[in-house]
């Protein structure tokens, strides 16, 4: 972006503003571009994609009036909410309960400002991206809490609780995943780290070494329990708490906690696509800028959603945990296994400073392996009980 | 829990492994889900023919009356249980006739038990195939069958001669044969196993119907 912004400056434009105030409207106005661009009209996608890939592992059919297959259902569900009516309890907190979504969707979309599109599409490559990222994200958590205690309610507060409880020890587990690449890497920037990878797949640090592949899991698991998403969802668990935190919600502010919940579906894969998967990196196959950035924001948006898929699968295959089995997982499991990941990784830098290819070849290749031995899984269960096949995705 | 034999840090590497493992089939058999072919069919609109013309006639959907044939006889409405039916049928005092001054049916507490249309003589009220009575208000779901008061039909002494009327009541008295055609296969069969009964044993058979 702030590139843009110096080549416009070097031919003529802005004369006699001072520079800074050019780069902080530059800003504004393309975050603004995001948000309204790409955020809001993706949230109903993602709302249509997960429910779609629902009904197909459920032998549904899933929603497909509204638009061509209804991929307009998310819009429609927006409307619908936004004109019903807003309110609130008698009880409740006034103050915080208005203004509790706001937070929450505060926190959601700060973290576009270091979501790196493509080379040149970023809101701010700040030099502190990553640790940013983690930062803001945490601010989602105080608007759960606020509305969880502002709802007056004890199945709101119950789920306040728990989700303040979930997302404070899962911060812990992600942000050690987030050291490894860290280290690799020497900087924090959302860009730097991309430029560190490569665009084949081997040289994406997801298989840099084993101690980075764990990491990758680790960190995904500990995005997806920090976005409350099943099978860490216990602090809206429908059969226990109603609907937790948002139980009093309606309306609006009702739509506005669940535009949070999906968007930072595509958060979280954002993220990984960056850390992990070399993020926009694609063969320089054009001199072109425009095109070359067109084909980086598609492949960085296809990397996204392959790990925002990977969240709505896990969703409909796996049942949710219970608390304690929630708190054994993060303590027990990831926190320790997160440490070993760095220490390996230090060892790693410290026999082989520049990496080591072979590693890198044996670890893609392993990962093909698994993905092979996926697929036979996936056909033996096919041949056994021998259903009726459908491979279209539109019904 | 007891683990037998095995020291806690293998047990703790034994439910990683098991975590992997386990998550990783769940994941083929969701999978799997992905080509197969949905259960569930769609709502039947998106079909070349209406569902409602392919329905047969003696299906209860929503109810109907033709007032042309509608005798005034409040036989539906007696029959009703539920008495979803209100009819007013005055005696008009110049013509002496029976006058036919509403004919309401609240659609929204029919309970489609078919009642009405088993006792109506012409087949004037009688279930069509429509199923999709969906509306906004309650209000909307009370059917007024009459505008403008009419005078009821008469059964006439042979056939039917107005050209109007006729077609309508040869559906009704279609209609109705079917209901027949029903309660007729019920007592037929009803007579079988009775004599299937006095085949078995006729002693007890003569023996209840001496008594």
């Amino acid at each position: 972006m702030q590139g843009l912004l110096d080549g416009l400056i070097a031919n003529g434009w802005f004369v006699g503003m001072p520079t800074e105030m050019v780069y902080a409207a530059g800003m504004f106005l393309f975050g603004l571009i995001v948000v309204f661009g790409f955020v809001l009209p993706m949230v109903p996608m993602i709302v249509w994609l997960e429910r779609r890939v629902w009904s197909r592992i459920q032998s549904r059919i899933g929603p497909n009036r509204v638009g061509p297959q209804g991929i307009l259902q998310g819009i429609a569900d927006g409307l619908k909410n936004i004109l019903k009516e807003d309110i609130v309890p008698d009880a409740a907190d006034k103050g915080l309960f208005l203004f509790a979504p706001y937070l929450l969707v505060w926190g959601f979309v700060a973290t576009f400002v270091v979501v790196p599109f493509s080379s040149s599409l970023i809101i701010a490559d700040m030099n502190v991206g990553i640790l940013y990222l983690t930062a803001v994200t945490a601010l989602t958590v105080v608007g759960v809490l606020m509305a969880g205690w502002s709802s007056n309610n004890k199945w709101s507060l119950l789920g306040g609780i728990r989700s303040a409880a979930q997302v404070i020890s899962y911060e812990i587990p992600a942000g050690l995943a987030i050291i490894p690449i860290v280290l690799l890497t020497g900087t924090l920037s959302m860009q730097e780290i991309i430029q560190a990878q490569g665009a084949a797949p081997w040289n994406w640090f997801i298989f840099y070494s084993p101690f980075t592949f764990v990491a990758a899991l680790i960190f995904y698991v500990s995005a997806l329990a920090e976005a409350n998403r099943t099978p860490f969802d216990i602090p809206e668990a429908e059969s226990e708490l109603v609907a937790g935190f948002a139980t009093e919600y309606s309306g609006m502010r009702f739509a506005l906690f669940f535009l949070a919940e999906w968007g930072t579906l595509y958060v979280i894969g954002a993220v990984m696509a960056t850390l992990f998967l070399g993020g926009w990196q694609v063969p320089a196959w054009t001199d072109n800028l425009v095109l070359l950035n067109l084909s980086q924001f598609v492949l960085f948006f296809i990397k996204s959603f392959f790990w925002a898929f990977l969240a709505m699968w896990i969703r409909a295959t796996l049942p949710r945990v219970r608390v304690d089995q929630l708190m054994s997982l993060c303590w027990k499991y990831l926190v320790p296994i997160g440490f070993a990941n760095i220490i390996g990784t230090a060892c790693m830098m410290v026999v082989w400073p520049d990496g080591n290819r072979w590693i890198s070849y044996a670890m893609f290749a392993f990962t093909i392996g698994i993905i092979v031995l996926f697929f036979r899984r996936v056909v033996f269960h096919i041949r056994r009980v021998r259903p009726e096949l459908y491979f279209n995705p539109a019904i | 829990m007891a683990n037998t034999g095995t020291s806690s840090v293998s047990r703790y590497f034994k439910d990683l492994y098991d975590a992997v493992t386990t998550i990783f089939e769940g994941m083929t058999v969701t999978c799997s889900h992905f080509v197969r072919k949905p259960y569930t069919i769609q709502y039947p609109d998106r079909i070349p023919v209406r569902i409602q013309d392919t329905l047969p006639s003696r299906y209860r959907g929503i109810l109907a009356v033709d007032l042309e044939i509608c005798t005034g006889c409040l036989a539906c409405e007696r029959a009703c249980p539920i008495d979803c039916i209100v009819i007013d049928a005055p005696k008009d005092q110049k013509t002496k006739q029976m006058e036919l001054a509403r004919f309401d049916i609240d659609i929204a507490k029919c309970m489609y038990c078919g009642l009405c249309s088993e006792a109506c003589p012409t087949g004037s009220i009688h279930h069509t195939t429509e199923f999709e009575g969906a509306d906004y208000s309650l209000e909307s779901l009370i059917r007024h069958y009459v505008p403008t008061p009419v005078s009821a039909y008469k059964a006439k002494k042979g056939e039917e001669t107005d050209p109007f009327v006729a077609p309508i009541l040869e559906r009704g008295m279609a209609y109705i044969a079917d209901y027949a055609e029903a309660t007729d296969m019920k007592k037929y069969k009803a007579a079988q196993e009775k004599a299937a009964l006095e085949a078995l044993a006729p002693e007890t058979v003569a023996e209840e119907a001496g008594t």
